[in-house]
């Protein structure tokens, strides 16, 4: 290659030469050293092509070499630590094309209440969606069935599906349906499909991850269990040293506190800001600010064989807070967990009421609740748990309706110790003593949750 | 207005220019062989540190940002991290570090697995059915992690090949001389019995020709209970080992238990670098191991 290069040189030189023959030796003289100039930079660029060459050809034999290491030496005697013989192909984690992760959550309770159950409500917060307390005696939970996968190389999937018993009978839902993107530039993502809200700190928990057996009073009341809706997600990680997220939800709206998807479908959006961080070792921490606007119409809530409807709008905000502590971060043996929520809403429109009158209502509520979890040892935890919601008086027009608050604050306080033989079972007994509800209650409980085959992992 | 965005382009100049390659690892081994491997051209951290139980780690917000930052991630692999680097990977939203890029890179998958048991269920613990995933306590296997980390360098920072490579032939040169000696001093160990915490350390079994006669653990990820140790009581109590072996995350009292009522030694190993204060980098580390076994071998 550089022989042809240096004769199509010489030719070229020769040529352009002849008539330099007849001009004076002076001129001659800078034609060389132009020559000698041109000769030295085409020699550098000569040498700096064959040096990326030759490392291209290195790194070609070499990935030969790393290629051809996994059958010849296979037969190696002096070395007995040889590579596995499907070196650099993807471990073989069980999932592949046609055999996505799948995972069956089982859960069952016997809970005990000093009031019946079926008659609970909260003054001035008639509940509405999946919210209500867990039925009393024996009980199979939701039996949660997950199937995940990648779609291809873009996108990944989900599908969740809880099998409740409703009314004694069995009723297939669908709790997450979705797909989202793994390779959007920017540190985006965006998902699409049914999903729980990223909004707060539970609501996008399944219930086999909570550490109570049942949710607090604030997202029963105000979220009417967890918040479910079907749309679009997009989620930016901010390209920072620290956590910082942020996320921007639309969807549908025809979910509580959303309702009748308004706004020909588009009924409702949210945001969410979250943050977290190591402090030494052994702590590190979360927390988040988001906001939901849900649009309802008609939206029942209250008691199901006579509800009360809403027409108008929800404007929450949610912050949340989580602090998790373990010896030299080996949760392992030892950890604490403290998690803390508050919720405030304004709900601005019409009820309809029972009595089929129709009333204006513009009222502001709070709530929230402060838990915290010990592991003393491997396997064993205990935890407390207190709640507290309150509610602007809507107006006396409002007395002797469900909208009408008592005097005193509803609130609860829980206990719980359970106990994990592995991470795939946990047996959980809950003791609560409920002030929110009509009458005080004394409400015990007991719980399985089992996890077989493929189980996510969990988020902090 | 103009005269601000000029300001905020200015600002944002120094993130364009050529960074250091930034590889987050699963365990302080992989960062330990990618400061041998990378030097100065590399900005590397774990995310589990020598005192934590690498199968039990939080999605913790601090680790979510490390990941949408990485050039390059390191793992063992084999499951060993399944129970988050997977919620890691999601919430990240980096692309060049999935699974099956140039940017991931799963140590286990270069290496001959031990214990590869497919058609395992889970009433035998916590098993990894694609084998043990602690394959750095068998040195032998850092050298074949080595090559391939260095390909990767390489394929993800061209301009530094050659200093890249440079440094795995002098790795390679002084790790191979390590073993030697490690080889040398270790051929009196041969044939002893261990009693393993947890299944960690087959590979290092394999390597010195130990044979691992129990665990601590009843089965693989349940913690030891007082049943299984009086079994191993009955059954190893008349010098039946000779080493109990545990990692630093694991709880003393177990094997505490068991050496005072069977007189076999009870030793803490360094399962990885920074396990024990002697262990400060991938060749401290390895002696560490031997020096506390040999110690332990001539009580």
């Amino acid at each position: 290659m550089r022989t042809t290069f240096f004769g199509v040189l010489w030719i070229s030189l020769i040529c352009s030469g002849t008539p330099a023959m007849a001009q004076n030796e002076a001129e001659l003289d800078v034609l060389r050293t132009e020559l000698a100039q041109m000769r030295a930079d085409y020699e550098l660029r000569i040498a700096q092509l064959e040096k990326r060459l030759d490392e291209a050809e290195r790194k070609a034999s070499e990935q030969q070499d790393a290629s051809a290491q996994t059958e010849p030496q296979m037969q190696d005697q002096a070395n007995p630590w040889q590579p596995d013989p499907f070196a650099g192909q993807m471990a073989d984690s069980g999932i592949n094309a046609s055999n996505p992760a799948i995972g069956v959550v089982f859960q069952g309770q016997v809970w005990s209440y000093s009031n019946d159950p079926d008659n609970y409500g909260i003054p001035g917060f008639p509940l509405g969606g999946e919210a209500g307390p867990l039925p009393q005696g024996l009980a199979l939970g939701e039996t949660e069935i997950n199937i995940a996968a990648n779609v291809d190389d873009k996108f990944t999937a989900r599908l969740t599906v809880p099998i409740a018993i409703e009314d004694g009978e069995a009723v297939v839902e669908l709790e997450e349906a979705w797909v989202e993107t793994m390779t959007l530039p920017a540190g985006l993502s965006l998902r699409l499909g049914r999903s729980y809200a990223n909004i707060g700190y539970l609501n996008d928990k399944h219930a086999h991850s909570w550490d109570f057996a049942d949710l607090p009073l604030v997202y029963e009341a105000f979220l009417g269990g967890q918040y479910i809706d079907d749309g679009l997600q997009l989620r930016w990680l901010a390209p920072t040293d620290f956590y910082l997220e942020f996320g921007a939800e639309l969807t549908r709206g025809d979910k509580y506190p959303a309702g009748g998807a308004t706004h020909s479908g588009f009924g409702s959006h949210a945001f969410h800001l979250r943050t977290g961080g190591d402090v030494g070792f052994s702590n590190s921490w979360q927390a988040g600010l988001s906001y939901l606007q849900a649009d309802a119409d008609e939206r029942e809530s209250g008691a199901e064989d006579d509800p009360l409807f809403f027409t108008g709008q929800t404007d929450q905000w949610m912050a949340e807070f989580v602090w998790k502590w373990a010896p030299n971060g080996n949760n392992r043996q030892r950890n604490f967990i403290f998690q803390a929520e508050y919720m405030w809403r304004n709900q601005d429109g019409t009820y309809s009421l029972t009595d089929g009158s129709t009333l204006p209502y513009d009222n502001d509520q709070r709530g929230w609740y402060l838990q915290a979890v010990y592991q003393p040892f491997p396997r064993w935890r205990i935890g407390f748990r207190y709640d507290r919601l309150s509610s602007d008086n809507p107006g006396w027009e409002y007395v002797g309706t469900p909208l009408m608050p008592s005097t005193s604050d509803p609130h609860r306080y829980s206990v719980m110790a359970d106990w994990s033989n592995s991470e795939f079972s946990r047996l959980r007994l809950q003791y609560q003593f409920d002030q929110a509800g009509f009458d005080d209650s004394n409400q015990l409980g007991l719980q399985y949750i089992f996890s077989i085959g493929a189980h996510g992992s969990h988020s902090f | 207005m103009k005269n601000r965005i000029i300001v905020i382009l200015l600002l944002l100049a120094p993130l364009a220019v050529h960074a250091d390659l930034k590889i987050l690892t699963c365990e302080p081994e992989w960062a330990a062989l990618a400061t041998e491997l990378g030097g100065d051209k590399i900005e590397v951290s774990s995310a589990t540190n020598a005192l934590q139980d690498p199968h039990y780690i939080q999605a913790r917000p601090s680790l979510i940002s490390k990941v949408g930052r990485a050039d390059l991630i390191v793992c063992s692999g084999a499951q060993l991290e399944i129970g988050w680097l997977p919620m890691l990977l999601r919430k990240g939203n980096n692309s060049k570090v999935l699974p099956g890029s140039p940017g991931f890179l799963e140590a286990s998958e270069y290496v001959k697995r031990l214990d590869v048991s497919p058609n395992i269920d889970r009433s035998r613990g916590d098993v990894h059915p694609q084998g043990n995933p602690h394959i750095q306590t068998n040195p032998h296997n850092m050298l074949l992690v080595a090559d391939v980390m260095t390909e990767r360098l390489v394929e993800l920072d061209i301009d530094n090949a050659e200093y890249y490579q440079k440094n795995l032939v002098d790795f390679h040169q002084r790790w191979t001389d390590a073993i030697a000696k490690w080889e040398d001093r270790t051929s009196v160990l041969r044939g002893k019995r261990v009693i393993a915490h947890h299944n960690s350390w087959v590979y290092l079994e394999d390597w010195l020709g130990l044979e691992e006669v129990a665990t601590l653990e009843p089965v693989s990820g349940i913690p030891p209970t007082a049943s299984h140790l009086g079994s191993l009581l009955d059954q190893y109590g008349n010098h039946g080992a000779d080493f109990i072996i545990r990692a630093p995350f694991q709880s003393e009292k177990p094997s505490k238990w068991l050496s005072e009522r069977t007189g076999i030694p009870a030793v803490l190993l360094p399962l990885t670098v920074g396990g024990t204060d002697q262990a400060t980098n991938l060749f401290t580390w390895f002696d560490d191991i031997i020096d506390r076994l040999l110690n332990a071998a001539e009580m």
